[in-house]
């Protein structure tokens, strides 16, 4: 077993028999969702509502595990073994956004049908949303590994990584939304500029990933 | 500021010529204003065993994170097991093993999940991890509780594995804070040839108990 597999098992192992935090983050999307539906006084929603319901909640949830994610490393020597290992120290970052994909994709086939349900005239949209969602995903764990690693380190670190985080996802939301507005379009699926988002959603995922892969060693310096 | 010094001392048989396992001069550290540790010399040969003794706060368990490469010198040379540290400290890694203050353990896994994980973090064949992994648990009496999740156990156990996880990887040296610490009697008795210096493995133990720390060491390092 290589070091990223058993780190990235620990941490599934650990979530399986905890349930800390998707539980957490799958009624917090399904309780924003009824909120949206009071809220905004709406049956329906289509194009880019329906986008801006979604993919926010979406990613809101993700902040209650990203807030979550390093807090055994933290509070039970988990970086002390990292340091102690021969192993490249990028290995936890990969396993730690891995961790954090797993979760998404999680939430996501829980929270996406019951956001359907709730809202959608047709699901015609939704497969190809899952390309949209599963680019948003990487970007999103690669992205909240490196920012909840600083606010590990920080003693405001309950705070610290929302207030970082959010404004390094605005471009995220805006093309994961973009792409998701013509996908959940009233009368169907737009394909007119998706591959534009798609092309975005991906540079801001390897941009990230390269960030992470180049500053991790030393995030995890004392 | 207070400062904090430490005598300078010497292992092993006059005239001989190796290189240390541990040589350092000046060593101080400090944390913001507070100084921690100041003029600590030191040189250990191979092999040898170091009692660091010392009232409390005085600098000991930061002594062993520095030596173990987790925590940066503010200032002197620091040299282990042929490593200039912080610089070579990724030469270092997979060659100390380190029993601080906390378990290193996840609370959510069991004994035999968490030496797993450290095993397979530190390269080691699953076939012979396994084999070794049985061997210590057996050791330290801990066969039968090794399906426990460790947050069940109690902190005598948890120590007992904690043990285990810091030689597992069979380190060059041996870091120990305290590592009697909730242990009773026959415990320690068991766990004492794990921990044991020798046949090229130097050992450092901190120790409040002057007594127990002198037992089998070579010298002893006074800081505070």
């Amino acid at each position: 077993m290589t070091a990223y597999s058993a780190l990235l098992r620990k941490d599934l192992r650990v979530e399986l028999r905890t349930l800390r935090s998707l539980p957490a983050m799958a009624l917090f999307a399904i309780t924003a969702f009824v909120i949206f539906r009071f809220g905004l006084d709406r049956e329906r929603l289509s194009g880019e509502l329906a986008a801006g319901v979604l993919i926010p909640t979406l990613l809101f949830a993700a902040l209650l595990a990203i807030n979550r994610l390093f807090v055994a490393e933290r509070e039970e020597g988990g970086f002390d073994l990292i340091r102690l290992a021969p192993v490249d120290r990028t290995v936890l970052f990969a396993a730690k956004a891995s961790a954090l994909v797993v979760y998404l994709v999680v939430l996501e086939l829980v929270a996406v049908p019951i956001f359907a349900l709730f809202f959608l005239d047709s699901a015609s949209g939704l497969l190809p949303l899952a390309l949209v969602l599963l680019l948003a995903n990487v970007g999103l764990a690669a992205t909240g590994t490196v920012i909840s690693t600083i606010a590990t380190m920080s003693s405001a670190r309950d705070l610290l990584a929302p207030l970082i985080l959010l404004p390094l996802l605005v471009p995220l939301v805006v093309a994961a939304a973009g792409a998701g507005e013509h996908l959940l379009a009233e009368g169907g699926p737009d394909y007119g500029r998706f591959g534009t988002w798609l092309g975005l959603l991906g540079l801001y995922d390897l941009i990230f990933l390269l960030v992470g892969y180049a500053t991790f060693d030393f995030l995890l310096d004392d | 500021m207070m400062e904090r010094t430490a005598a300078v001392e010497e292992a092993g048989p006059a005239g001989r010529e190796l290189e240390p396992a541990i040589e350092l001069a000046e060593l101080r550290r400090d944390f913001g204003d507070r100084t921690a540790l100041a003029g600590v010399d030191l040189r250990a040969e191979p092999g040898a065993s170091i009692a660091v003794l010392g009232p409390n706060g005085s600098g000991k368990s930061t002594l062993l994170r520095i030596l173990a490469g987790l925590l940066r010198p503010s200032g002197g040379r620091v040299s282990v097991l042929g490593c200039d540290l912080p610089g070579e400290t990724h030469r270092l890694r997979g060659r100390v093993g380190y029993l601080g203050h906390e378990p290193l353990l996840y609370r959510d896994l069991s004994p035999l999940e968490n030496l797993e994980l450290v095993a397979a973090l530190h390269g080691i064949d699953p076939g012979r991890a396994g084999a070794r992994i049985a061997a210590l648990l057996e050791t330290v009496g801990m066969s039968a509780r090794a399906g426990d999740r460790v947050a069940e156990l109690s902190a005598g156990m948890k120590q007992r594995v904690d043990i285990c996880r810091a030689v597992l990887h069979e380190p060059e040296l041996l870091l120990l804070d305290e590592p009697d610490a909730h242990l009773d009697p026959e415990a320690r008795r068991r766990l004492a040839p794990l921990i044991a210096a020798g046949e090229g493995r130097t050992r450092v133990v901190v120790s409040h108990d002057r007594d127990a720390a002198a037992e089998g060491a070579d010298f002893t390092l006074e800081l505070g």
